[in-house]
């Protein structure tokens, strides 16, 4: 992994509640760099990720909301969290329920500078 | 029984203990003996069918689904299996689906007056849908901001139930943004299940010309409130709850 995605990786992590970042391909859920906790999946994270936000993508741009730039997918154990960088890569966060989506979204939003 | 299991353990007696201590609310001892027996006999259709009783009675649905959808892959005829699939998906809302695999029960074998009961029960509501489906309730949410471009109320299967939905050109996109919803929301419960976050509760979906919320509401209807950039997140939250709790009282109001 390169230092400057493990850097953007571990920002995302440093905050609370974080269980696991990533970065993915967009189109088929593939795991270019990751940083996840013990027991947390990251491919099945990162598949499922980009599935989910591929299937919202449509129905953003149908209810004119445009093309998507951040999901988040609250359950009631934890939230889900995609964000698209350039270059066909989305930076996905799985993390538990209470986290601060503030901060981590600013760290996502690191991560996706990283990637240009 | 327990017994003559221990002495062959490839007795095929697993499925009556199973069945007998699923009877007896005995779940973990029977989803034990299940188990046990499937370890042993993987392609035996009615032991995915044991298990997927045992696993509707511990609450678990969809890994109960996931046993039934094995089950008929086995044996496509499985009276049982299509009676636990057509239950299943009747309770998630999917008449269609309910009604398929009741009818391929009914077939199985039509003398099973239980399932020819469901079946007429499922018949009738998926008639009473459909007079709901052909006249939505666009003024469902009269009154509140956005009520009929900016908030849709439909079910898993992406039919409309009220409100309404329009692009930038002022165009009706509900039964689209439906359809595209519910296959998104699918996806949200796989994700879900599959990473053992529970149900999940609400998405939020942000672009560049504003944000949508999507909510689910315990009778597994969808409610879709979007609006342009000019309203914050949490403004949308706001609207989006005001929006399901209208969406609650009119449903309610809609039982017979």
């Amino acid at each position: 992994m390169s230092e400057q995605f493990k850097q953007a990786l571990d920002g995302i992590t440093r905050v609370r509640g974080v269980r696991g970042a990533l970065l993915v391909t967009d189109d088929d859920g593939l795991v270019i760099a990751d940083a996840v906790m013990e027991g947390v999946r990251g491919d099945a994270v990162a598949a499922l990720a980009a599935s989910l936000s591929a299937r919202m993508a449509r129905a953003t741009v149908g209810a004119g909301v445009g093309e998507q730039n951040f999901l988040q997918l609250q359950a009631e154990h934890g939230t889900l969290l995609t964000m698209p960088a350039p270059n066909g890569v989305l930076v996905v966060v799985l993390a538990e329920k209470d986290v601060n989506v503030g901060l981590v979204r600013l760290e996502m939003l690191r991560a996706v500078e990283a990637v240009k | 029984m327990t017994a003559e299991l221990a002495g062959n353990p490839d007795s095929l007696v697993f499925l009556e203990l199973g069945e007998a201590l699923r009877r007896r609310g005995q779940l973990y001892a029977a989803a034990k003996a299940a188990v046990a027996g499937l370890e042993r006999h993987p392609r035996l259709a009615d032991s995915h069918d044991l298990y997927a009783r045992i696993l509707v009675d511990m609450g678990h649905l969809q890994q109960a689904y996931d046993e039934w959808q094995a089950t008929v892959e086995l044996d496509p005829r499985h009276r049982g299996a299509h009676k636990g699939l057509g239950f299943l998906c009747y309770r998630w809302g999917d008449l269609d689906g309910a009604l398929e695999h009741l009818e391929l029960a009914v077939a199985a074998d039509p003398m099973d007056q239980s399932v020819v009961q469901a079946l007429r029960m499922v018949r009738d509501a998926a008639a009473e849908l459909t007079e709901v489906v052909e006249e939505p309730q666009q003024s469902l949410f009269q009154g509140l901001d956005g009520a009929d471009h900016g908030m849709l109320l439909f079910d898993t299967r992406g039919r409309v139930l009220g409100g309404g939905m329009s692009n930038q050109l002022g165009e009706d996109v509900s039964k689209d943004v439906a359809a595209y919803v519910s296959g998104g929301c699918q996806e949200a419960d796989r994700s879900s299940r599959i990473l053992e976050l529970g149900d999940w509760h609400w998405m939020v979906v942000e672009g560049v010309g504003g944000s949508m919320h999507v909510s689910r509401s315990e009778s597994d209807t969808l409610l879709l409130v979007a609006r342009d950039g000019s309203v914050p997140s949490g403004r949308l939250a706001v609207l989006a709850d005001r929006a399901a709790e209208v969406a609650l009282q009119w449903l309610e109001a809609q039982q017979p």
